[in-house]
């Protein structure tokens, strides 16, 4: 009972501390990407807490629910979009035996649990009333449609290859060279991945420059931070889900286990940051063909390539 | 906490843990916040001027058919787990794969055939 309050309280705790720590790491490393030293003010040091601060602003800020918006939907959409990115953490798995539980369908259910926290923009888009919220919702819809296919095949390829669902088993089973026979299946997911958040390249739903903050126009307040905070939060998981399946998780040389799932993480919240700063925004059309005939294809040459390999080891 | 149901429940718990940070953040921002709801204030932004009918508009979905496209591949794809864990057990081997090899290609010429039909592209 102790060692289940123990791990549901360590992930609690990493939930609200590491998308904080990326978020900072973006202002911070967008800023020196761009010639300038972002924030430098609050805290002291280098604008350390900055977040803590905007944090501070954003609860005490008035609520505002526009009029003709539909009420009940407007409010529970933060929470649809921001807690299955804390249910998701639960399954992955950190260190050798170091996972909140251990699912056998944990992979199954990650996916399922994720595709959850997009509906959290379709809700908000649609309940805002707003025409900019609902272009952005339905820009949202097709993303959520087109990306999650290449994601499920690339997933499913490490399912092959370990043959089993469970998160820690496929660490369990996991040796080096499955990082370059999973690295076209890795890119895939991690880009699918990427696309789900609505992050750029792929923030086409949001496109602060046309259509004001799409599904998120009409936030304001705690409402808009917890918003934030989920995006910040789909970044920690893409990256933890990226490490355990296709770089191998808590296995490293020479330092332990959690420390490697930590730097994993780090570099690739770092190369989504990279990301945002060195490309421009895709075109809706351009968004649904990188999909269906670049990611797609992709990840079923990965699938056959899995397949084959597997059956001429065994 | 033990055994298959088990572990859904410290699920079902984390959940819960969700939906209370959540409330309590929304429980803080309660306790700290004005509110002096005005007109202006509630009426759906537009960037600043009146709004032109209402918020939930028609407008022309270009991409619909990539919806049905999805529904065909997800469910699909949804058949690849529970064969993944098992595709690879003793006496499956070269069966499965070219099971594999079948339903890839079915995936594959579905594709080539929404790619031909020009569904894919911008209409």
């Amino acid at each position: 009972m102790l060692d289940v309050v123990i791990r549901l309280a360590i992930i609690v705790a990493a939930f609200l501390v590491l998308p904080l720590l990326v978020g900072q790491t973006e202002h911070k490393v967008m800023a020196h990407m761009q010639s300038r030293l972002g924030p430098m003010y609050a805290g002291g040091f280098h604008g350390w807490a900055q977040l803590i601060a905007d944090g501070v602003k954003f609860v005490q800020k008035e609520d505002i629910i526009p009029a003709a918006a539909d009420r009940t939907i407007f409010k529970i959409a933060p929470a649809v979009a921001l807690v299955p990115y804390l249910v998701v953490l639960i399954v992955i798995p950190v260190g050798d035996g170091l996972v909140g539980v251990d699912l056998d369908a944990g992979l199954f259910f990650v996916l399922a649990v994720m595709g959850v926290g997009v509906l959290g923009a379709i809700m908000a888009g649609w309940a805002s009333a707003n025409k900019y919220s609902v272009l952005g919702g339905m820009r949202a819809a097709a993303q959520l449609m087109s990306y999650e296919l290449p994601l499920v095949l690339a997933a499913s390829s490490v399912a092959m290859a370990a043959g089993t669902l469970s998160l820690s088993g496929i660490l369990d089973e996991w040796q080096w060279w499955w990082l370059p026979w999973q690295a076209l299946g890795g890119v895939v997911f991690f880009v699918a991945g990427l696309a789900e958040l609505r992050r750029p390249p792929f923030d086409m739903p949001i496109a602060d420059s046309e259509i004001i903050m799409g599904p998120m126009t009409e936030y304001a307040g705690i409402r808009f931070a917890l918003f934030m905070l989920a995006e910040y939060a789909g970044i920690v998981v893409l990256g933890a889900l990226t490490a355990v399946l296709f770089l191998g998780g808590w296995h490293g040389p020479l330092l332990p286990g959690p420390v490697w799932t930590l730097i994993k993480i780090g570099v690739l919240a770092f190369v989504v940051i990279w990301v945002r700063v060195s490309y421009p925004r895709m075109r809706e059309d351009q968004l649904q063909r990188l999909a269906w005939v670049g990611l797609v294809p992709l990840a079923l040459l990965q699938l056959a390539l899995t397949g084959v390999v597997k059956v001429v080891m065994a | 906490m033990d055994g298959y149901f088990g572990s859904y429940v410290v699920v079902a718990v984390l959940l819960a843990i969700g939906v209370g940070v959540f409330a309590g953040g929304l429980l803080a921002n309660r306790m700290l916040r004005p509110h002096r709801p005005t007109v202006e204030k509630l009426t759906t932004y537009e960037c600043g001027v009146d709004p032109v009918g209402e918020g939930w508009a028609q407008s022309q979905v270009r991409y619909y058919v990539f919806t049905y496209l999805y529904v065909v591949f997800a469910v699909d794809a949804v058949f690849l787990f529970p064969w993944a864990t098992v595709f690879a057990a003793p006496g499956f081997g070269t069966t499965t794969l070219v099971e594999m090899f079948v339903f890839l290609a079915f995936i594959a010429i579905g594709i080539l055939y929404a790619y031909r039909k020009r569904v894919l592209t911008w209409t």
